[in-house]
């Protein structure tokens, strides 16, 4: 055993270190301070503290410089990891936001001390190559997760949620050590950019194909991809409104990181082939059938749907089969295209799942609950026409750019250019579908009278900034891609991974 | 300068929906104010429009990197055809507005969609590289449908939701052609006149060209792709169906003309006899079934559909004579299908509430309402291809054209000039001079006179239409040594061979 520089990794793990701090304090506050205050003042001392905890440690972030990697990939800090970071610390914080308008328990410390430590789980999640620490971070993150839905004690959608959230991400964890188990066996190594020496040496290893299946059937969950997309509907629906927009966020950007890096690292040089009447057998085409299905089955499911919140879960299947591209294209400008989608994509749906909180806060979302918005509150109704036409891809949002760059990464891949042009051509056809279900919920929000004489919403002001910031940040970021891209794509191009 | 045209228009857009909700009678002066500026810096740039004597007659007006690593530029050029169509989009968007002055409901969100919308197309006319190109095209499709939802009439939403899938199927087989293209020349730029550079293989043509010229072919109203024309006519407000028929179509037609042919020649000239065919199906088709209707509305919808046939058949002509008068053609169109929407739309069916043209047959609206029959009057010879209107001069060069390279088509669509006559003027008859309303005495109920904004754009209109008709050079001018630019000349040189 190599001995460890702790300074050096106190260095790289200062952000999570003012988490862990944070969510101590809240805890103090919690139980020294604020017992004998109202409900209300609890909430806002919690998320007060969670929220300056989170800018200390985007702060922290953004300090840090250079490529670092402690105990050969144990822990990364570059800036890719970085970026990643700064994301899902951004989503956090939008998420503590979102939940002072609905202040879904009594339980204000515990709730936002139970999203800290989610956030701690994914930032390690993203920043690790050992299949141990990606495990342990990534169960921090989904039993922190599984509380966070099932939180609205009162309410038995909330507990049915937390109930399939819980079985499904039991069983699916379950897979996926299963499978991380056998590249141990099979390799003898941890670390992931190891892994390859052992496939090169035996390729043809038939455990090889199960290990794959497993960690392909447990990631799969985590980032609900069609055909292990079951509990997401219910999740997305029946959670408190904070935790919807959280799992839907910043689980996915930590979700879909780990997918691209075990794929990417741990299977290099099995890729195989997905290009049109020459597949070759590989992980490239277990991840085009995942997107296929995902992109078919999300977008059809979604058409019938008439719950807002269930319809975002069915157009975040479809998504993920989007964001899949970037992964099949296995090349560093797909990857990097993969990076910008679900950064984007992130904000986008929790800006959605913030006007749901605003618009529909009683739990009741279906369609009639947003009719006539537009005259109820133009400026909640303006975000949400950004937001949704962001999701269905129009320019000049980022969701626009984020799929046209996908599509450049696919059919330019360097393992198989101008072969995925049958993917693309699926997803454009399949998210032409989309607009019409898109477009549907924007009726209802512009063309659709109130149904009675409702009272006009003005949100919180909490609210009203995040939302304000969540729609310039999708367009900016649609206007001025290179803000996230540029720098991805060339420190990718130079350092692989 | 002509920059300037899309960024007052978005600059107005925003500025209407800042105006304080106590001044919504404002939001047309801005409006109008915004269009007329456009318009006046349209007509200045064509006036003062003199490219070098023996450069490129493409101008460059801003050309910087947008988004670098995928070769974006922010290229606005301007052509002679591209300054051609810049009128037309003022003209259009200046009458629009004036014949709805009368918007009550929510004018500020109206005009606020109606500008985006306009800002648009100047965008799409107006750009040279691809990707900004199909970012403007879709920011001319969004606002459509929600013109429609909301201040439409006879099924709106139905008509809004044909049109904007229609509309996004076909920019999705834009952009799959254009990824394609891109893709294959190897990923380093999408300007146009780069693209155009690199020499397609033949196979490759022979599949982009027909998905590419039918997606752009959708929104200009091809056979059989043209249903949502009639009933999105129909179902749009006054403003909303002339700018539809008046720039949304042409957009259609420009981008193939712009976009799809020279970039795919080989692709155009195998193609080029059955999209000929398909033209011409449309000029028949839209003329017969014009005829028969009894809704004033769709008679004037199909119409339009007759009236872009013979844009596309110009476009197949591939000779100079047949390309300049599809140009002109869909300059004339824009103004005579706008100012015939305005008079079916504004002047008749904003004060009687009908269109069914028997119930009209009884009401002798020429008595009542005469300045709508006099410009219905004028409009519909104009439409015939009266000699001394627009009309005339263009449809005389495609069929000029036509001739050259397919005799036949060019004498069947001779007859379609025919079949135009005759629902035009059966239209008229019944609609204002019907020989039993005009015998008996008794007056009909006294109706709201023409007002003074709707008098002024039905004479824009109509002066436009009479000038070009007279001095046709002021258009062909432009036109003739645009199609002898580097990208253009690749068409019309084709048929010497």
């Amino acid at each position: 055993m190599i001995g460890i520089d702790y300074f050096q990794m106190m260095q790289s793990l200062w952000p999570e270190i003012a988490l862990v701090i944070t969510a101590a304090a809240v805890l103090g506050f919690d139980q020294f301070c604020a017992r004998g205050l109202p409900l209300e003042s609890r909430w806002r001392g919690g998320v007060l503290i969670a929220g300056i905890g989170m800018l200390a440690a985007m702060t922290l972030v953004v300090l840090q410089k250079g490529a670092v990697e402690i105990q050969d990939g144990m822990l990364i800090s570059n800036p890719v990891v970085r970026l990643l970071k700064l994301a899902i610390l951004a989503m956090a914080f939008f998420c503590a936001c979102l939940s002072l308008q609905n202040r879904e328990s009594r339980h204000a410390g515990e709730y936002v001390i139970l999203l800290l430590l989610a956030t701690l789980g994914l930032l390690i999640l993203v920043s690790s190559d050992h299949l141990l620490m990606i495990f342990i971070a990534m169960e921090l993150a989904s039993l922190s997760f599984y509380v966070l839905a099932g939180f609205q004690l009162e309410n038995r959608s909330s507990a049915e949620a937390a109930l399939k959230y819980f079985l499904f991400g039991g069983v699916s964890s379950a897979f996926l050590l299963f499978g991380l188990s056998l590249l141990y066996g099979l390799s003898g190594e941890l670390l992931l950019h190891k892994m390859t020496m052992a496939w090169r040496a035996n390729p043809q290893e038939p455990l090889l194909v199960l290990a794959l299946v497993m960690v392909v059937i447990g990631l799969g969950f985590k980032i609900a991809a069609a055909p292990f997309h079951g509990w997401a509907p219910d999740v997305y629906q029946g959670a408190p409104i904070p935790t919807a927009a959280f799992v839907a966020s910043a689980s996915k950007v930590g979700g879909f990181l780990v997918l691209a890096r075990v794929m990417w690292s741990g299977f290099s040089g099995l890729e195989g082939s997905a290009a049109w009447q020459a597949w070759a057998p590989g992980w490239v085409p277990l991840l085009a059938v995942l997107a296929v299905v995902s992109m078919v089955w999300g977008n059809l499911a979604a058409l019938s749907q008439t719950s807002v919140r269930r319809l975002l879960a069915y157009s975040a299947i479809a998504h993920s089969g989007y964001m899949l591209l970037g992964l099949i294209a296995a090349d560093p400008r797909g990857i990097s295209a993969l990076v910008y989608y679900v950064i984007t994509y992130g904000l986008t749906t929790l800006g959605a799942f913030g006007v749901v909180a605003v618009a529909a806060p009683s739990g009741n979302d279906h369609w009639d609950a947003f009719a006539g918005l537009a005259r109820r509150s133009p400026g909640l109704s303006f975000c949400m026409l950004v937001f949704i036409l962001s999701l269905a891809g129009i320019p000049p949002l980022a969701g626009f750019f984020g799929k046209v760059y996908l599509f450049v990464g696919a059919l330019n891949s360097q393992t198989s250019p101008h072969a995925l042009l049958w993917l693309v051509a699926v997803a454009l056809g399949t998210s032409v579908v989309s607009f019409y279900y898109y477009l549907q919920l924007l009726k209802q929000i512009y063309v659709t009278p109130p149904s009675e004489n409702l009272p006009a919403i003005c949100p919180q002001f909490s609210v009203q900034f995040v939302l304000g910031i969540l729609a310039v940040f999708v367009f900016v970021l649609g206007l001025f891609p290179e803000v996230i891209m540029a720098k991805t794509e060339i420190f990718l191009m130079e350092a692989g991974w | 300068m002509l920059a300037w045209t899309i960024y007052l228009s978005f600059l107005g857009a925003a500025a209407v929906l800042l105006l304080p909700s106590q001044q919504e009678r404002r939001a047309k002066v801005v409006a109008l104010a915004m269009a007329l500026a456009t318009f006046v810096l349209g007509v200045i740039a064509a006036a003062r429009f003199a490219p070098p004597r023996d450069g490129s007659p493409i101008v460059d007006i801003v050309r910087v990197p947008w988004v670098a690593s995928l070769g974006i530029d922010y290229h606005l050029a301007a052509d002679g055809i591209s300054l051609v169509m810049v009128l037309l989009t003022g003209l259009a968007a200046v009458a629009g507005i004036l014949f709805s002055w009368n918007i009550e409901e929510r004018p500020r969100e109206f005009f606020a969609f109606y500008l985006v919308l306009i800002g648009g197309v100047y965008g799409v006319f107006l750009s040279f590289d691809l990707f900004l190109f199909f970012v403007f095209y879709e920011i001319a499709i969004v606002p459509k449908y929600f013109l429609i939802a909301i201040w439409g009439s006879t099924r709106r939403t139905y008509g809004a939701m044909k049109l904007a899938l229609y509309s996004f199927v076909g920019s999705a087989m834009v952009l799959l052609g254009i990824l394609a293209a891109y893709g294959v020349a190897g990923g380093s730029s999408f300007n146009l006149l780069d693209l155009a550079q690199h020499a397609f293989t033949r196979e490759f043509q022979q599949w982009v060209f027909p998905l590419v010229f039918v997606g752009f072919g959708i929104l200009a109203g091809l056979w059989p792709f043209h249903t949502w024309a009639p009933t999105g006519h129909v179902a749009a407000p006054t403003a909303g169906s002339m700018l539809l028929a008046g720039v949304v179509m042409k957009l259609g037609a420009y981008g193939a003309l712009r976009v799809a042919m020279p970039l795919f020649p080989m692709g155009v000239a195998a193609w080029q006899d059955f999209f000929a065919a398909l033209g011409l199906i449309g000029i028949l088709y839209g003329a017969m079934v014009a005829l028969v209707q009894k809704d004033f509305k769709f008679v004037i919808g199909y119409s339009s559909v007759s009236h872009m046939g013979f844009v596309l058949l110009g476009l197949m002509t591939l000779n100079g004579v047949g390309l300049c008068g599809a140009v002109v053609q869909m300059f004339s169109h824009g103004v005579i299908a706008g100012l015939l929407f305005a008079v079916v739309g504004r002047m008749v069916y904003d004060r009687v509430h009908e269109r069914d043209l028997d119930v009209l047959e009884g009401q002798g609206l020429a008595r009542s309402i005469p300045f709508a029959a006099a410009t219905f009057l004028v409009a519909g010879v104009a439409s015939m291809g009266l000699p001394g209107f627009s009309g005339f001069v263009a449809e005389l060069q495609i069929l000029v054209g036509a001739w050259r390279s397919f005799p036949t088509f060019a004498v069947l669509a001779g007859a379609g000039i025919v079949l135009g006559a005759a629902y035009i003027l059966r239209a008229l008859q019944k609609a204002f001079y019907s020989d039993h309303a005009m015998g008996s005495s008794e007056p009909g109920p006294p109706l709201p006179a023409i007002s003074l904004p709707e008098r002024a754009a039905a004479i824009l209109l109509m002066a436009t239409s009479l000038v070009i008709g007279l001095y046709p050079k002021l258009l062909i001018d432009l036109i003739l040594p645009a199609l002898q630019s580097d990208l253009m000349r690749v068409l019309s040189r084709r048929s010497l061979l």
